[in-house]
């Protein structure tokens, strides 16, 4: 059985002079328990609505996305807020971290929503990525690719089912990006999460056993990048 | 990691904002509290301060003037009485007791009162209060050069039993106006909280014969404390009506401590001024807290957006954004017991310094409550559009 299943996805937003315009239309799409898909597209290719549209963050003009059986389109926002606080993981090309927290602490918010807490668990993730005497460090304290590194950990820390990675290597030179893609792709395998991996870069492609150019799996027709989440 | 913990994170990373708008917060949570607490302690100490006495009879002149030479020891006295007129005073039926004050000189800036040591010994200042002197003391015996020292004076002065002293003629201290008499000490009133703790007492018949004293005022005093018979209502009408409407030569000051609220009531229009301020800094406070958490809700949008994307409620954001508020207030009123503590007992220190009284800035009072409820309201008023605001953040437009 799929963990995630999409079909007859449809969003559009509104655009000045043109009424609404498509931006992602998925007529069907499925990952498997801890698969690992890499999803290919430009700039403007829907690839962060349809992230987002996955995470419960922006909802669906119509049809449906299944995650462990639940229709993430038909819940209410509290319940999409909770869906994803439990079962996904995010990871954000400018990593999105809170400054006001140290890395632990920012792993430690992965978990705040969901199950709680959980101090030793943040901790081996910390050390996992490399990262356990900066525990205390904070954000602006850390290079690019340590700060990539805190968010994968961060990802992982209210052990998803899924984990979303929109160009999560897009700010990072080669080395540091080898590393974080590395890094994203055996944790998620040690935690038995599936990892829906975003980007334009053609080199990660024998990365992945599985590779999806969203323009092809993306019908519909992006027109601007300015917008609505639209990218 | 609880909303608590993230609201309190929120207002240590804007710590200098943070800080200064808890300092409005105290500023204007302690101007409350001081304008309406501390000011009604003053009023009500001031009036509770009357020595036990119902009336003061003194020369004719202001009713507050007089008050405040006979009971207060702080202003001149308008002039001098006859001996006679006390006596006679002395004889209505409803005078329970009656004291003659006489005032002139001093000692380094402290007052000398001459009065009879029936005041000391036979008078109760307040309900059950009777003065009493600290071990080892006397009171002086009527035409003697001896001096019973208030407490509070003989802190300031140093003084004990045995120790003798030169009167300075005046009620400001005047190094070469020296008296060529020697008192001296032979006891030290125990604190009474009141202004008698800050005058040197003798017997009147020392201020009466004083070395440079007009012989001519010998018998004169300066005023009569008065204290009715229980149940005596109408003795205060009547000598209302003889001394202050029918005869021309003296003045009554009755209720003794009307007198003192009337006074604070003829000075209202300051305590308005002053509710005014206060109001004024409570609501710069509010809209400090409100500037300080709105401006920062532009550079917050990508936070918040981020805990949204890490599955916070909107509720959640709205919460913290809101105990942001809360807590700075929180911690102002705190703060702003501090500084009415500091404040009131630095006031309080110099009022009794200068009149005697003793003043408690935590008498209870409902400023006490309504003052910190008012400042936690206008807190949780004004972080209410920030944390809309938080609570409206588009995640999506916002994550990138």
């Amino acid at each position: 059985m799929a963990l995630l299943s999409i079909r007859d996805l449809v969003k559009a937003y509104p655009s000045e002079g043109e009424g609404l315009v498509e931006v992602v239309n998925v007529a069907g799409f499925e990952l498997h328990p801890g698969e690992q898909v890499l999803l290919q597209g430009e700039s403007g290719s829907g690839k962060s609505t349809l992230l987002n549209l996955i995470a419960g963050i922006v909802v669906a003009d119509s049809g449906e996305i299944l995650l462990s059986g639940e229709n993430v389109c038909s819940l209410s926002e509290s319940a999409r807020d909770a869906h994803r606080a439990r079962s996904l993981g995010y990871v954000f090309q400018n990593f999105n971290l809170l400054n006001g927290y140290t890395c632990l602490e920012n792993v430690e918010l992965g978990m705040s929503f969901g199950a709680g807490a959980d101090r030793e668990f943040a901790l081996q993730l910390l050390a996992r990525v490399g990262l356990a005497n900066r525990q205390n460090y904070r954000p602006d304290q850390l290079s690019q690719g340590q700060k990539q590194r805190v968010a994968i950990a961060r990802a992982l820390a209210n052990r998803p089912k899924l984990v979303l990675a929109d160009e999560p290597t897009g700010n990072l030179d080669p080395t540091n990006a080898a590393i974080a893609l590395e890094l994203i792709q055996s944790l998620c395998r040690e935690n038995g999460a599936a990892l829906l991996f975003v980007s334009h870069d053609p080199q990660l492609v024998s990365k992945f056993g599985r590779v999806i150019d969203l323009a092809e799996l993306n019908q519909a027709v992006c027109l601007s990048s300015k917008g609505g989440g639209i990218e | 990691m609880s909303p608590v913990a993230m609201a309190f994170r929120g207002v240590r990373e804007r710590r200098v904002s943070s800080i200064i708008t808890i300092l409005a917060v105290a500023l204007a949570c302690s101007l409350l509290m001081l304008v309406w607490a501390f000011k009604k302690e003053a009023e009500q100490s001031f009036a509770g301060a009357n020595g036990g006495f119902d009336a003061v009879l003194g020369p004719r002149g202001s009713k507050l003037q007089i008050v405040l030479n006979a009971l207060y020891h702080l202003d001149e006295s308008p002039g001098l009485m006859k001996w006679e007129d006390f006596e006679q005073v002395t004889k209505y039926p409803a005078i329970e007791a009656a004291y003659p004050i006489a005032v002139g000189d001093n000692y380094r800036g402290y007052r000398l009162v001459g009065t009879v040591s029936d005041y000391l010994s036979k008078h109760s200042y307040a309900e059950d209060r009777d003065f009493e002197l600290e071990e080892g003391g006397t009171l002086f015996e009527e035409k003697s050069m001896n001096a019973v020292v208030g407490n509070l004076a003989a802190r300031r002065l140093g003084m004990e039993v045995g120790d003798t002293f030169h009167p300075y003629h005046g009620l400001i201290y005047n190094e070469s106006a020296k008296h060529e008499e020697i008192y001296t000490v032979t006891g030290i009133l125990k604190p009474t909280g009141t202004p008698a703790d800050k005058v040197i007492w003798i017997p009147i018949s020392g201020i009466q014969t004083m070395s440079g004293h007009n012989p001519k005022a010998a018998t004169d005093i300066s005023a009569a404390l008065l204290k009715f018979k229980q149940g005596a209502n109408m003795a205060g009408f009547q000598l209302d009506m003889l001394y202050n409407k029918q005869g021309n030569r003296l003045t009554l000051a009755w209720p003794a401590n009307r007198t003192i609220v009337q006074f604070f009531d003829k000075i209202s229009w300051f305590d308005k001024i002053l509710q005014a301020v206060a109001a004024l800094v409570a609501i710069i406070a509010g809209g400090s807290i409100l500037a300080i958490l709105y401006n920062t809700m532009n550079e917050r949008k990508r936070d918040i957006a981020v805990l949204r994307a890490l599955g916070a409620k909107r509720f959640t954001v709205f919460t913290i954004s809101l105990l942001e508020a809360v807590g700075m207030t929180l911690a102002g009123v705190v703060a702003g017991f501090v500084v009415y503590a500091v404040l009131g007992f630095a006031i309080g220190e110099v009022v009794q310094r200068e009149t005697g009284v003793l003043l408690n800035p935590f008498t209870g009072n409902a400023a006490m409550i309504w003052a910190p409820l008012g400042m936690l309201g206008i807190g949780v008023l004004s972080g209410l559009l920030p944390s809309l605001k938080a609570y409206r953040t588009d995640v999506s437009k916002n994550l990138s």
